[in-house]
């Protein structure tokens, strides 16, 4: 008897989290179905859920709007940027793992804060800075902003990845006479390529859906999918297929990234705070 | 030469290593910080030349008693407090749920998670027309099918409309973080409680709430930062409107400055902004500094 309700019990739970994860993914299923459909199909009333695929949409967009123009933008801005954060984050974050001083912790905390600067507070100043310095509407421009945005996250990240590497190990190295670049990039690194590659991921994640920079600095020549998606708003955007086609492809890359990597993710998004 | 590699003058060495970081994002900090604080005192205007001068405070003066300012400031609180009362409430109902085990438990929450993953451009536009349109949307014709009439919900209820789907795409996140913090309770605790006749309810209050408690923290933090200053999703669903209905802080800049060209207005709401944002910041590097003595 206790078992038989037991499985019943399983059984209401089983479908309530079903019938809630359907819920919640329904706009994107949807999306990715309505890219599919012809713009007929797309607005018709009531919407169908059996219609005749057609790959129309796809091909607008690729031939029309241009897509790979954007997607290239956001792959350029997204990897310089997570590239040069990594290349600034690694040796802070291997000097304040493996010598920590006494303001270390202040150092950490002190990059942490920086990111809860509200970028509409500095709106002003860094368009303006960058309308002067002829970065407007360039992919170095954004690329140094979203590197800077991102720099805090990357080096904590890489400070929680690295602090998990043995210290005996270093310094095995260091008896054998490796000098201090060789200790990184012979014996650190290849440890911590784990914890590098969920920092990497992050850190493109977070590059690639960034909408608030891309919409203020950029217009068309840098512009990337998050702020070319921006421009279906107009009333052009009531082409539903295309909309649908085009959003599918600027967000698939990082969703499917986003499945494959959730666990690492917390960490980042947490700065280790939740294991 | 051998002395000198084994015994480093490790504080030197570290600081070289160090400084580049630091440097930058000093600069970074502070440049544009200083910049903002410099304009709000200023009579600054992109197309007017002429305006210029110091302006004491009557940016601030000016801002502080606009009665769009006030009304964006609502905005701003609305969203927050909504958004995060859904996403934590919603979030630690759904971590206990995706953390029991059932048929196919793996993808349902994968499901759940997406919304996270998708820029805030798609989702605002994925709402707006595939979901909420008043003549083709998804919704409307489910109102439509059950005898309703559908509305425009983004003219009609727009901070409402945001805020909802707003909490679409963070509650993810939430359940992101708590699933991941209820996963890492001691099963044998549970056990132990189930065996002291704690029932359902009260395993959730006494052991699971308490032990969520820090998880929370952080979610409500980061979520906070991100929350006060929502863009996009305003940007690309109503422009702000009708009027000032749906305008928060961060819109209410962006039009001052890039749309009204209003340097010096603009920037007093950006320390207006960066003011509310600190006194946030504090509690969440206090809750992140606890967790960095473990």
């Amino acid at each position: 008897m206790a078992i038989k309700r037991s499985r019943t019990k399983g059984v209401l739970i089983g479908l309530l989290g079903w019938a809630i994860a359907i819920w919640i993914f329904f706009p994107l299923f949807w999306m990715f179905i309505t890219g599919f459909k012809s713009e007929v199909d797309a607005i018709s009333t009531p919407p169908h859920l059996i219609f005749k695929p057609t790959l129309e949409s796809y091909n607008e967009v690729f031939e029309r709007a241009n897509y790979w123009h954007f997607t290239i933008n956001t792959v350029v801005i997204s990897v310089v940027a997570t590239g040069v954060a990594l290349l600034l984050a690694i040796p802070a974050a291997y000097s304040m793992a493996f010598a920590p001083t006494a303001r270390t912790r202040a150092t950490l905390l002190w990059m942490l804060s920086t990111r809860m600067l509200p970028p509409v507070g500095v709106l002003v100043p860094i368009y303006l800075i960058a309308r002067n310095t002829h970065l407007l509407d360039t992919l170095t421009g954004l690329a140094i902003v979203d590197m800077l945005t991102n720099l805090p996250i990357v080096v904590w990240m890489l400070y929680t990845f690295f602090r998990e590497v043995p210290m005996p190990i270093l310094e095995a190295g260091r008896m054998d006479g490796a000098n201090r670049w060789q200790e990184i990039t012979v014996v650190l690194l290849p440890l911590a390529l784990p914890g590098i590659a969920s920092t990497a991921l992050l850190s493109l994640i977070l590059c690639w859906n960034e909408a608030f920079w891309s919409l203020n600095l950029t217009s068309s020549n840098a512009a990337p999918l998050a702020a070319f998606i921006a421009s279906f708003s107009s009333p052009e955007g009531l082409f539903f297929g295309k909309l649908s086609a085009a959003s599918t492809l600027a967000v698939a890359p990082i969703l499917i990234f986003g499945w494959i990597s959730q666990k690492q993710l917390v960490r980042g998004l947490t700065f280790g705070a939740v294991k | 030469m051998h002395a000198t590699t084994t015994v480093r003058p490790k504080r030197s060495a570290g600081f070289a290593l160090l400084s580049p970081a630091v440097l930058i994002l000093l600069v970074w900090s502070i440049v544009p910080l200083l910049l903002t604080l410099w304009y709000s005192f200023r009579n600054y205007n992109l197309v007017d030349p002429t305006l210029q001068g110091f302006a004491g405070i009557n940016n601030y003066w000016y801002l502080l008693t606009d009665p769009d300012f006030l009304q964006s400031l609502l905005n701003t609180l609305i969203l927050v407090v909504g958004v995060l009362a859904i996403s934590v409430g919603g979030g630690t109902l759904l971590a206990v749920l995706y953390d029991q085990d059932f048929f196919g438990r793996g993808i349902a929450r994968v499901l759940v998670i997406s919304p996270f993953f998708v820029m805030p451009t798609v989702s605002a536009l994925l709402w707006k027309n595939l979901m909420l349109h008043p003549i083709y949307g998804v919704y409307s014709s489910m109102m439509r099918a059950v005898g309703l009439t559908p509305i425009d919900w983004l003219q009609r209820f727009p901070m409402a409309t945001i805020m909802m789907i707003v909490a679409w795409e963070w509650l993810p996140f939430a359940v992101l973080i708590l699933l991941t913090a209820v996963q890492s309770l001691d099963s044998e605790q549970k056990e132990a409680a189930r065996m002291d006749g704690a029932g359902a309810i009260a395993q959730f209050r006494y052991i699971i709430l308490p032990h969520l408690s820090r998880a929370i923290t952080v979610v409500v933090m980061i979520e906070t930062i991100y929350l006060l200053t929502i863009f996009a999703e305003i940007s690309v669903t109503t422009a702000g409107g009708p009027g000032v209905a749906s305008t928060n802080l961060a819109f209410l800049i962006y039009s001052r400055a890039l749309l009204q060209f209003d340097v010096g207005g603009a920037s007093a709401g950006g320390v207006i902004a960066i003011v509310i944002a600190n006194i946030v910041a504090a509690f969440l590097v206090r809750a992140v500094a606890r967790n960095l003595e473990a």
